[in-house]
């Protein structure tokens, strides 16, 4: 017993000495090591009376377990110690800059172009396209716009054949007769787009963004288009509240037509979109003309319905604030960065249109 | 259409106030552009003092004089009059005004040799008086504190601009206004006096519309006016032409005008006396000329609707008329028609002649062929009364009887179409306020349309007419239902945006460009597509539909160069065209790359972008949208506008025959024909309409997930093979060689030069092995190293690099 306790008391004597890792690794194999001390008096351990070896061996297990604990402490210890004097010669400047950021952007007229369909989806509208060159049959006639008519005159009219057949599409009006005449009834769908006229001052491009919308079912009248515009003006601009007013107009291929202002106030010089007294014509729209509905063969008697179409274009430079529509379309660098989005941050239904 | 308030009221009762009336035409549907004063050349006319008058150096009967007009600097002002004196004040008018006795313009110019900027006005050549002795002389008393004021008080009314639709013809007169806004409850439309002039002589010039096939002309009315003085008109009907921004020319001119304006009735005066014989209204014959009243020789093709004498074209009917029948200031007698133009002939004949008038725009949206003779009566009057003269009976030709048009309508279908109810008899005062007559049969309506309404030719415009005129604040909102159809986007746009966004979180800046470019940057890209020219394009440079997406993106990358930009990295997603027909034309997503990758980075070595910058945002691209890169292919082949030993394509599968990319170099002899000023150029097209649809959901197409936890080991390798060697083959020998245990191939070295013959190549490589079902043995691995190198020298001709 009291070997045993000797043992223990010069051991740990000699640990709290020690000052390097070798001087412990010694101390280790002069304990635990084949000839050590502990595994030596475990071996006399057969030589004791039966009556003591139980004891003795509780004994020196316990004494066993505190030296090694003991020196597994020490061995923490000293290396703690030897990496805290390490990294004293390792430090950095950290204010040095991080290594080169690619941040991509995307471009505003995308970015609106996804808050359209992520709005319009949410009220179970479904996202169609056609092809920028058209004929003048879609892009005209079957849109309840003759040859001799001259509402042909308020689109001036990229033509790509003399005879003035082939042309870059003025709207994205004839996706709605490609699709109808794909499908049957019910339609509700947007066909966002590139269009194009040739026109081109400060604020005319001759190509633009539209968004083309169309509801036709069996009741759908005046006040569902009130009420989808309303929805997505809403929407769209991230307010509670708007004014709008819808005024008569005239279109082809819709009757009844109308124009829809929206009201808005200067605040420092910037458009605010919502309850100001001044108003701002935002788009077109009208109940589908019957003879459109017959061009592709759907019967006015039993489907009617509405359409719209939206200069997107338009819609980014308002939610923005950007003053120059020719500036979406000149590729400048800067503008790109300053106006474009990241390509994470995308519109939708449960995160937000817009950070 | 411009007119004033004061005009209207002519035709209108109203009680209501400007601002209302206002806000009431943009209710019915009639956009107000603006109600402003109309600016008069007059305001150039100001009130002004001599501050000090000098002897012209060059001339002893000029002034030079130094004039005060109210703003900071004087103004030098050479002036012949003996009155002009230091200290007098009189009327300044600016370069750029038009002096009221001659018309003349005035310019700043050299007066011997002495700059002149604008002119001091005598009485005379204000039109106040004949007193052309002296400049105006002004009284200090009443003037002096009017120094640099307007001269003449700008007397003119506020006018309303409106921007009218084309369905709406009716309303390019006033009175068509006034109706409308009486239907609408802003007063009551006053009748139109119907007192006809006392006409016992008859119209003494036959007049006859021929029969040809597809006349322009049903309806010719006329009547003869003889001895009238024509002269300017008097000072309301001036004011009313000014107004509206026209010029005052003679009062027949006048007339005709005003009572187009105000009943949009055009109407024609000829010198009767210049007509040979008669009138022949009739078709025109191909190489026919005329010389029409914008001073403009025309000459004809076949079927014009012209009109005409004995010896030829007069003018060309509801277009122009021609100088040779016009009417002067001597002009003794007059005939005046008062036609019906059919829209289409109208529309045909001027868009091959390429004319513009104030008529061709009504006659083509249609006039009222019922108007003929108010139109003739009402001008009749105001000649005779204005410049004298006898009014012979109305001659009214025409060859087809005016249509009544009468549609059934039945009530209920406004509320199905507008949302909202109105009461039977509201529906009726409407549309009898409109002109309509109305007759009534249970639930339906019997309406003959006014012969002024051309656009009203089915139930759904009577919807319209009642909804706009009642005004669309009355259409409820319904909330939108939230029911779909079917999907928002399909796979093909689900891929368009992924991969929109795939490429620009790689460091691109999207960009939006025209889908048209210069032919001439467009032919370094077009390869074997069809040049599409645009027919009439917006400038020469922008003259042809786009073949490929790098056209505009070499153009505004070297616009950003030169900005003093050198990194950049750009891309585009949208439509490259084929050909010229609908549908002929892909969706591209295309990228460039210019200059260094990590310049002036104090940590990283700089270097130029290369082809494997490229590489690697295209098959990354790919990845992510979901396509596995095992079976990605690549090949060398590439399109001429890239580097031809930096550039290669990527298939979806080795067995494909089309690519569905392409990455690379840009041709540096494109780069430097556009003279673009970079280091380096890479560029990469993704063709979305190659990229097969991957037919299963990602619900759907997730294998069981399987692992091996058993141990791996790596091995390298070093081949030497031939130079031209692709390296993808040898991974694909390596890899296919036992599948379950070769779990990846990397080369991370590739050598040439010393030690290693010139024709040959060194790759190295890694590859780990991997069982899933034991811990393999160390002669396991020996088995299947020995196979990797007899395998690979035997299919590829390598040898292990010892």
């Amino acid at each position: 017993m009291s070997d045993i306790k000797k043992l223990k008391d010069e051991f740990l004597h000699k640990l709290n000495a020690a000052l390097n890792i070798e001087s412990i690794n010694q101390i280790k194999s002069e304990l635990f090591g084949k000839k050590g001390k502990i595994s030596n008096s475990f071996k006399n351990l057969g030589s004791l009376p039966t009556e003591e070896r139980k004891k003795f061996a509780s004994d020196l297990n316990f004494v066993k377990d505190e030296l090694q604990e003991k020196i597994n402490k020490k061995i923490q210890e000293i290396e703690i110690k030897e990496i805290n004097s390490k990294l004293e010669n390792e430090k950095v400047d950290v204010t040095l800059p991080e290594r080169n950021i690619v941040q991509g952007k995307i471009h505003p007229v995308s970015q609106v172009i996804d808050e359209i369909s992520s709005i319009f989806s949410e009220i179970g509208f479904s996202v169609e396209e056609g092809p920028d060159v058209e004929n003048e049959h879609y892009n005209f006639t079957a849109l309840n716009t003759p040859d001799n008519h001259p509402a042909r005159d308020m689109h001036d009219t990229f033509y790509l054949d003399d005879k003035k057949e082939l042309l870059l599409r003025t709207h994205t009006s004839p996706v709605q007769v490609r699709t109808m005449l794909k499908g049957k009834p019910p339609f509700k769908i947007i066909a966002p787009g590139r269009t194009y006229r040739s026109d081109s001052d400060q604020t005319h491009a001759p190509m633009f963004h539209q968004v083309e919308g169309l509801h036709i079912d069996k009741n759908v009248n005046m006040g569902h288009l009130k009420g989808c515009l309303n929805y997505f003006i809403k929407s769209f601009f991230e307010v509670d509240k708007i004014k709008m007013r819808f005024r008569p107009s005239h279109f082809p291929f819709t009757e009844p037509s109308a124009e829809v202002d929206i009201g808005y106030e200067l605040k420092d010089g910037k458009i605010v979109i919502g309850e100001g007294d001044k108003w701002l014509e935002i788009l077109g729209c009208g109940m589908v003309h019957p003879n459109v509905l017959k061009n592709v063969k759907i019967n006015p008697d039993k489907y009617q319905g509405y359409a719209f179409g939206i200069g997107i274009d338009r819609l980014a430079m308002l939610k923005y604030g950007i003053n120059d529509l020719r500036a979406f379309f000149e590729t400048d660098y800067r503008w790109l960065n300053h106006f474009g989005f990241d390509p994470l941050d995308v519109p939708s239904n449960y995160r937000g249109l817009s950070r | 259409m411009k007119f004033t308030i004061d005009w209207l009221k002519e035709h209108l009762d109203t009680k209501l106030k400007d601002n209302q009336i206002i806000e009431k035409l943009t209710d019915v549907g009639l956009e107000v552009e603006s109600f402003e004063k109309v600016s008069s050349d007059l305001d150039n006319f100001k009130v002004a003092k001599i501050i000090n008058a000098e002897q012209h150096p060059n001339a002893d009967k000029l002034k030079v004089c130094d004039v005060d007009i109210g703003e900071q600097n004087t103004v030098k002002v050479v002036c012949g009059a003996p009155n002009a004196k230091k200290d007098l004040l009189t009327v300044y008018a600016r370069p750029g005004s038009v002096i009221p006795k001659n018309n003349m313009k005035l310019t700043v110019s050299k007066i011997r040799g002495v700059t002149s900027y604008g002119m001091l006005c005598s009485e005379s050549e204000l039109n106040l008086s004949d007193e052309s002795d002296g400049i105006k002389e002004l009284k200090s008393n009443k003037y002096s504190d009017k120094v640099g004021k307007n001269f003449f008080k700008n007397n003119t009314e506020k006018v309303i601009d409106l921007s009218i639709t084309p369905n709406r013809p009716d309303c390019l007169g006033v009175r068509g206004v006034a109706r409308d806004l009486a239907a609408a409850g802003v007063g009551k439309l006053k009748n139109i006096s119907n007192m006809k002039i006392k006409n016992s002589e008859t119209q003494k010039i036959k007049v006859s519309i021929t029969k040809d096939k597809n006349q322009g002309c049903t309806i010719f009315g006329s009547c003869l006016i003889k001895d009238v003085t024509n002269k300017e008109s008097p000072k309301w009907l001036k004011d009313k032409i000014i107004s509206l921004g026209q010029k005052p020319i003679s009062a027949i001119v006048d007339i005709t005008n005003y009572v187009m304006l105000d009943l949009n009735r055009p109407l024609h005066a000829y010198d009767s006396d210049k007509i040979d014989k008669e009138i022949i209204v009739r078709n025109s014959e191909k190489g026919e000329t005329f010389e029409a009243l914008d001073n403009k020789k025309y000459k004809l093709d076949n079927d014009m609707c012209v009109i005409s004498d004995k010896s030829g074209v007069l003018g060309l009917g509801g277009i122009i008329g021609g100088t040779r029948s016009g009417t002067e200031f001597n002009t003794k007698n007059i005939l005046l028609e008062s036609a019906y133009f059919l829209p289409r002939s109208i529309r045909k004949t001027s868009k091959l002649l390429n004319i513009d008038t104030d008529a061709k725009f009504r006659f083509e949206r249609g006039i009222d062929p019922q108007s003929i003779e108010i139109g003739l009566d009402k001008a009749a009057q105001l000649i005779t009364k204005i410049c004298g003269g006898k009014v012979s009976k109305f001659d009214v030709q025409s060859i087809r009887k005016i249509k009544k048009n009468k549609i059934k309508f039945k009530i209920s279908l406004f509320e199905k179409i507008a949302g909202f109810k109105i009461k039977d008899k509201e529906v009726i005062k409407i549309l009898i306020d409109l002109g309509f007559k109305v007759s009534k049969k249970k639930s339906e309506l019997e309406l003959t349309i006014p012969t002024w309404r051309p656009d009203i030719t089915q139930p759904i415009d009577i919807v319209e007419e009642i909804v706009r005129i009642k005004g669309y604040n009355n259409i409820k909102i319904l909330e939108p239902e939230k029911n779909k159809i079917k999907d928002t986007l399909n796979k093909q746009q689900k891929l368009f945006h992924f991969l929109q966004r795939s490429v620009a979180s790689k460091g691109y800046f999207e960009t939006v460009t025209w889908s048209f470019t210069d032919s001439k940057i467009n032919n370094f890209f077009k390869e074997n597509y069809k040049e599409i020219k645009i027919v009439n394009p917006i400038s020469s440079d922008l003259d042809v539909l786009r073949n490929s997406i790098f056209p505009n993106l070499a153009f505004y990358l070297k616009k950003n160069l030169d900005r003093g930009f050198r990194d950049i990295s750009l891309y585009e997603i949208g439509p490259i065209f084929k050909d010229n027909k609908p549908g002929e034309q892909l969706t591209i997503i295309g990228g460039i790359k210019s200059g260094k990758i990590s310049r002036l980075n104090w940590n990283e070595q700089n270097r130029l972008v290369d082809v494997f910058d490229a590489k690697k945002d295209t098959i990354q691209t790919l990845i992510e949208a979901g396509y596995d890169r095992q079976s990605l292919f690549i090949r060398e082949k590439s399109p001429s506008y890239y580097h031809p030993g930096k550039s290669g394509s990527v298939y979806l599968d080795k067995d494909d025959i089309d690519p569905v990319a392409y990455f690379g170099e840009i041709h540096p002899n494109i780069i430097k024909k556009l003279d673009i000023k970079t280091e380096a150029l890479v560029g990469f097209e993704i063709y979305l309409d190659y990229l097969k649809d991957k037919k299963l959901k990602l619900k759907d197409s997730k294998s069981k997930f399987q692992f091996s936890d058993y141990q791996k080991s790596d091995r390298d390798f070093a081949f030497v093979v031939d130079k031209n060697f692709k390296a993808q083959d040898l991974i694909e020998i390596i890899s296919s060689i036992d599948q379950s245990l070769i779990k990846s191939v990397k080369i991370f070295d590739v050598y040439e030069g010393e030690n290693i013959p010139k024709d040959k190549k060194s790759i190295a490589l890694n590859v780990t092995i991997q069982s899933e079902e034991k811990t393999l043995e160390e002669s396991d691995l020996e088995k299947i190293n020995k196979l990797i190198i007899s395998t690979v020298e035997t299919k590829s001709g390598a040898k292990i690099r010892s």
